[in-house]
């Protein structure tokens, strides 16, 4: 899994979850303490088969506590882990 | 929303007059101020309260999808409104007193983030959702639903009425989080059309308001909190708490949820709703803290006792409503009131 920048894979077009018009949004991935990462922006999000992840929300949180079991999405699981971020 | 059965002489007043069944002077709203103020000086608790809770229910429904047969104008009646202010603040003193907030963090994102998600972490009394999971029967199922449609079948109004109130950062994750609850704009991803789903799934009617006069004084006050939060400005930092409380108490109770209902032999189409919060709160709630409660504070650091304020009213709120409706099960009895709607 890789996550993608602007545009489409052939260049051909927005990104699929490209809500607003203008150039892409820069993708900010924000480390949420004991938690997971919150990815924002224009991004993809691509399996190693090299298709794009089944998606639904724009801004998504990946599980980083390894305990989802929605993955590679955060299900809140690393509440119940009690999982630590800092080292 | 088809109008409801009044639970006493407050809300018998009430409906009588903006219905229009009854006189619709000046006095009989004089009448319906100083009924309203006897009943607020001798409840024994307003949280339990049908009468008031029904009666301030109705009051702030004007400001939302309407009463059938109340003629809109009422809305911004000048009598009406400081009837409600009676109410409410009888009901604002009742919640302050059991939802105490101890020391405030440091005043900025991630303080305030990591204080929201340590009070939403601690546990507050029996848990409906395992409940749900392992033990619930259909009925229970059933009356599950009932509670929650009061809110769900609008999920995230009250909450919106804070958006124009902020600015900046607050403002955008409020939007980010918002957007989503109302499907980015798809009718059938709405989180109130996923709700309504799950109940026609098991054969209930998912009009607004259907089954309001089954929902007892509890269910209502955590409706009306949200409603008192959102339609008072000074109380915005209290709105963006309670959202951000609610976000955080959600993906792993959503979780279970949705096992009851797979464990009644219901697919998809019930159990999306519940399905959707475990991802969607995921997200949601990492937004919250930081982005929208903690962004606020930063703007403005006097909310920050109203932001806790707010989360922990609704926890606080949530777990006297939790508690009623589990004793009742418990004891083997229907947590809902009489109603027509659930004889039929
Ligand atoms: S980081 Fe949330 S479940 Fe793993
Ligand atoms: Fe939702
Ligand atoms: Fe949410």
């Amino acid at each position: 899994m890789s996550a993608g920048t602007g545009s489409a894979p052939d260049g051909s077009g927005p990104p699929a979850h490209a809500l607003n018009s203008g150039p892409a949004t820069p993708v900010s991935v924000v480390a949420c303490p004991n938690g997971p990462l919150l990815i924002r922006g224009d991004f993809e999000l691509i399996g190693p088969d090299g298709n794009e992840l089944p998606r639904t929300r724009r801004t998504v949180a990946l599980c980083r506590c390894g305990a989802s079991v929605l993955k590679p999405y955060c299900d809140g699981s690393h509440k119940l882990t009690g999982f630590r971020s800092d080292p | 929303m088809k109008q409801p059965s009044p639970r006493g002489e407050a809300g018998a007043l009430l409906l009588a007059v903006i219905g229009g069944t009854g006189g619709s002077g000046r006095e009989d709203l004089a009448r319906l101020d100083a009924v309203v103020e006897a009943a607020v000086a001798r409840t024994p608790d307003i949280l339990h309260d049908d009468d008031l809770q029904l009666t301030l229910f109705c009051l702030y429904e004007l400001h939302y999808s309407g009463i059938d047969g109340v003629v809109d104008d009422w809305e911004w009646d000048l009598q009406l409104l400081g009837v409600r202010q009676r109410i409410e603040a009888a009901f604002e003193a009742r919640v302050r007193a059991e939802a105490v907030v101890g020391a405030l963090p440091e005043a900025t994102s991630e303080a305030v983030c990591a204080e929201l998600f340590r009070l939403t972490g601690e546990d507050s009394g029996p848990s409906m959702s395992r409940f749900v999971a392992k033990t619930a029967t259909h009925d229970q199922l059933r009356e599950f639903l009932v509670h929650r449609s009061i809110s769900q079948l609008r999920e995230a109004d009250p909450h919106t009425w804070a958006i124009p109130r902020l600015a900046g950062r607050a403002k955008a994750a409020l939007v980010e989080i918002q957007a989503d609850e109302y499907g980015n704009g798809l009718l059938a991803r709405m989180h109130s059309s996923l709700f309504a789903r799950t109940m026609r799934e098991l054969g209930m009617d998912d009009a607004y308001g259907a089954y309001l006069d089954a929902a007892p004084a509890i269910t209502l006050a955590s409706n009306n909190l949200m409603s008192l939060f959102g339609l008072n400005r000074r109380l915005r930092g209290a709105i963006v708490g309670h959202l951000a409380a609610y976000e955080m108490t959600s993906s792993l109770p959503n979780r279970l949820y949705s096992r009851g209902f797979a464990r009644h032999g219901y697919g998809d189409a019930a159990t999306g709703y519940f399905d959707e919060h475990v991802e969607a709160d995921a997200v949601h709630e990492q937004i919250a803290g930081r982005d929208m409660a903690g962004g606020l504070v930063e703007s403005d650091p006097q909310l920050l006792p109203d932001v806790l304020f707010g989360a922990a009213a609704a926890l606080a709120v949530d777990s006297l409503m939790t508690a009623r409706i589990m004793a009742a099960w418990e004891e083997g009895r229907s947590s809902l009131r009489p109603s027509e709607a659930m004889a039929s």
